[in-house]
């Protein structure tokens, strides 16, 4: 059906007044050409006070007599769901309705543990030099795999960096991060982004891009055209509460509510943006709280708990289905980590805080859980944490001894096909580095 | 069915001043959506139209060919304030086409997204002057989709639409000619025609080529250029300039309403002066055409380049570095430059900004005298 309406300036007066059911007010003139349309035909004085409306669009607002500022909330706002406290103990009088089995429970905990571990190793082998750069989730691990576990692999995501552990949840391996962070000849990305701007065409995760927040216009675009090609998935873009910041936040998620885009804006509120504070970041009821002014649902939930992030993601999605429209998620969590291997945090925030904020480690409250049911040994955790170390160490050693992509990849992918000026560019650069091959990089074969 | 609003929002009063002056008066629908018949020998036939309607002519055999067409901007549903999208909702639904919420920068990053996914959008800028929102997302995104994911992803389907330069009173935002912005920009193909026929055949190529492209539109050319458009399917290939006058002295080289201009100039030189310029379309901006140009500088020793946009690192800059090395022993006099200035689009000052047809006359006689 094409929803098209006469006029410039959209229905007439008495389309607008039937719609909002007022059939007895007065026709309106329309020449106007604004929307703004009625003011002041309350009732006069002596007649009987009748209800009157300021209406816009299809919209009936109620005057009031009474000049009020509207304050946002100060205090409170949105409440956060949890399934664990910190402890690890269970907080629900029922917790029947929010449980996982042991086999998806034992599958969370297994990739939040090599999480960790690659993050850990992966950190240090950058500060030794081995690569150039590298972020970690540490504090997020229960974000990224408990909403990645409430996912479906057909699923299209649109990440901002800090979600590695979606593309671990799908199947990525470890010699396959490290191959992405050293560049070499297997890298999908061909070598040509930064370490952690991971991407699989195989496991629906589009390549990440450094630009905060270019994502997120992106991802509702994605959802509207699968959803027009009835793709039997939804879209879900992620992004910390920093990037929320960016205009790219407001276009997309005006788009996405006018547009009825199928998708999940999965944010990471961990409290920094680098060196800024959230309250910094905002004044107002953290990012779940923008969902109503655009006309969308939104949960907040405790991203340091695996158990809540993977119900809250599966409702979200759900809801997503069924209504064929988005729906905004607010994980709280706490970056434990530094931003980047080029930052050092406790130059801007106390030590204190951050140790405090380690003792809540998201991975370890899932293991008190864990053992709690029974699923869950001393012996498994060590046997599991030491083989994770090794198979790391061992990825680390081979994808630095890997060759990296030829010469020729500098001009390949910048159009679909070498354009002729691009095509002698090539020729040039090439041509000089075989006379001066002592100038370049020997594990970069020149053709 | 999707949800969605259905108003039509307008920028304010200026742009609206402006466009139903450019529009001519109250926008109507127009008689441009004609139904595009695929019997042979109708392919051939043509018909005198103008330059917003052959880009509706190749927007609707856009959306008729493939149905991953998308079409959305500001205010394109109801014909858009150039009517270049007339008809096009009523043909082919508010799915494929309907107006976005007033903002640049999601309107290009919801096209790169729905482009990654195989669509084809063809999304509409009301004005180049208000591109530079969209610039992040065009320059950092779009330009860079395919390279930086090593060839696993691509925004290829995108198309970029957008009315450009001067309209005789559009001040600093309804007349810039951004170009050369974009042509620095690897990963993009930046695109303007010079009449109604390229036009067509450009934007049909732009739509099918498998990477973005901005297309730039001359808007004073929307209702004034007119010329014989063939119906049904055609294109003009990307990448390659096209010389619209032969000569033997000079060689002009110009893109979009410049090509006119040029073109007088050229009849005026020949009549007065006895001068036979040699006039060359450009087209594409990026990748350009260096072959054609250098063939032509070869065979007359002189060129001239000009634009509306300012001097200063124009598209002009790079075409006059390129032929003075490639065509350095041909070169009979300094290769010319004559552009807008470097300022903001003046209003009233427009006739003393614009590089117009007796200023391009005045350095072909230098260059010729030199």
């Amino acid at each position: 059906m094409i929803r098209y309406v006469a006029g410039r300036w959209g229905a007439s007066a008495a389309l607008r007044a039937a719609r909002i059911g007022g059939g007895s007010l007065p026709e309106l003139p329309t020449s106007s050409g604004r929307s703004v349309v009625v003011r002041g035909y309350a009732a006069k004085a002596g007649e009987a006070a009748e209800p009157s409306f300021y209406e816009f669009r299809d919209r009936k607002i109620p005057f009031v007599s009474q000049l009020d500022i509207h304050e946002p909330s100060l205090t409170g706002g949105m409440p956060c769901f949890r399934v664990l406290d910190e402890t690890g103990q269970c907080v629900l009088d029922d917790a029947s309705a929010y449980e996982v089995d042991e086999e998806l429970g034992r599958k969370m905990y297994e990739n939040m543990v090599k999480l960790q571990t690659m993050d850990t190793l992966f950190y240090e082998a950058q500060r030794q030099g081995r690569f150039s750069f590298y972020m970690t989730c540490f504090g997020e691990e229960a974000t990224v795999i408990g909403s990645a576990a409430g996912l479906d692999f057909k699923d299209h995501v649109f990440a901002q960096y800090r979600e590695h552990g979606v593309l671990m949840w799908r199947g990525q391996t470890f010699q396959e991060f490290a191959d992405q962070c050293y560049g070499n000849h297997r890298d999908y990305n061909k070598g040509r982004q930064m370490p952690v701007h991971y991407g699989r065409k195989d496991m629906n995760f589009q390549t990440i891009s450094s630009p905060l927040c270019t994502q997120l216009p992106q991802a509702a675009g994605a959802a509207y055209a699968n959803k027009l090609a009835n793709y039997d998935g939804i879209t879900v873009t992620y992004f910390g509460e920093g990037a929320a910041s960016e205009g790219d936040f407001h276009a997309a998620m005006n788009f996405a509510s006018t547009l009825a885009c199928p998708m999940i804006f999965m944010c990471r509120n961990n409290g920094w943006a680098i060196s800024t504070p959230s309250d910094e970041q905002y004044t107002g009821d953290g990012i779940a709280g923008r969902g109503s002014a655009y006309g969308m649902p939104a949960i907040r939930v405790d991203g340091m708990d695996a158990l809540a992030m993977f119900h809250a993601t599966t409702i979200a999605r759900d809801y997503v289905v069924k209504n064929q429209s988005p729906i905004l998620v607010e994980a709280m969590s706490y970056r434990t980590s530094h931003h980047s291997t080029s930052d050092d945090s406790s130059r801007y925030r106390e030590l204190s805080e951050m140790k405090a904020w380690k003792a809540r480690d998201p991975v370890a409250r899932f293991q008190i859980w864990l053992e709690h049911k029974g699923w869950w040994t001393e012996e498994e955790e060590s046997v599991l944490r030491a083989e994770s170390r090794k198979a790391v160490m061992k990825v680390l050693d081979m994808a630095e001894r890997e060759q990296k992509r030829p010469l020729r990849d500098l001009v390949e992918d910048v159009y679909d096909v070498v354009p002729e000026h691009l095509e002698k560019q090539y020729q040039e650069i090439k041509e000089f580095a075989k006379k001066h091959k002592h100038l370049y990089p020997n594990d970069i074969p020149i053709e | 069915m999707l949800r969605r609003g259905n108003g039509v929002v307008g920028r304010g009063m200026v742009e609206r001043m402006v466009s139903s002056m450019l529009c001519g008066g109250n926008a109507t629908t127009t008689t441009c959506s004609r139904g595009f018949s695929a019997e042979v020998g109708e392919q051939q036939r043509a018909r005198k139209i103008n330059l917003f309607t052959a880009i509706n002519d190749a927007l609707n055999l856009s959306l008729e060919e493939d149905e991953k067409t998308l079409i959305f901007g500001e205010d394109v549903s109801f014909g858009g304030v150039f009517r270049c999208t007339s008809g096009l909702l009523e043909k082919h639904g508010s799915d494929r086409v309907f107006n976005t919420p007033l903002c640049e920068q999601g309107i290009l990053g919801f096209a790169v997204g729905a482009a990654a996914m195989g669509y084809k959008p063809v999304v509409e800028i009301q004005f180049a002057d208000y591109i530079f929102p969209a610039f992040d997302q065009i320059v950092n995104e779009a330009a860079k989709y395919r390279y930086r994911s090593g060839g696993m992803f691509s925004c290829g389907g995108l198309t970029i639409r957008t009315p450009c330069g001067a309209v005789g009173h559009g001040g600093h935002y309804h007349s810039q000619s951004p170009e050369a912005f974009f042509m620095h920009s690897p990963g993009l193909k930046v695109v303007m025609p010079s009449g109604p026929k390229d036009a067509k055949g450009l934007l049909l190529s732009s739509i099918r080529d498998d990477n973005p492209v901005v297309f730039f539109e001359p808007k004073i050319m929307y209702r004034t250029s007119v010329e014989e458009v063939p119906y049904g399917d055609f294109t003009v290939p990307l990448g390659k300039a096209a010389v619209v006058r032969e000569g033997k002295d000079i060689t002009l080289v110009g893109w979009g309403s410049q090509v006119g201009v040029l073109r007088q100039a050229a009849e005026e030189v020949e009549k007065n002066d006895g001068i036979s310029c040699e006039v060359i379309d450009l087209r594409t901006i990026l990748p350009w055409d260096v072959d054609t140009i250098a063939e032509s500088v070869t065979k007359t020793g002189r060129l001239l380049v000009s634009h509306e946009a300012p001097l200063t690192a124009g598209v002009g800059a790079e075409i006059v570095s390129t032929i003075s090395k490639e065509c350095f022993l041909n070169l009979e006099a300094p290769p010319l430059r004559v552009c807008g200035a470097d300022t903001p689009f003046p209003l009233v000052l427009e006739p003393f900004y614009l590089p117009r047809q007796s200023r391009v006359i005045a350095e072909i006689r230098n260059s010729l005298a030199f």
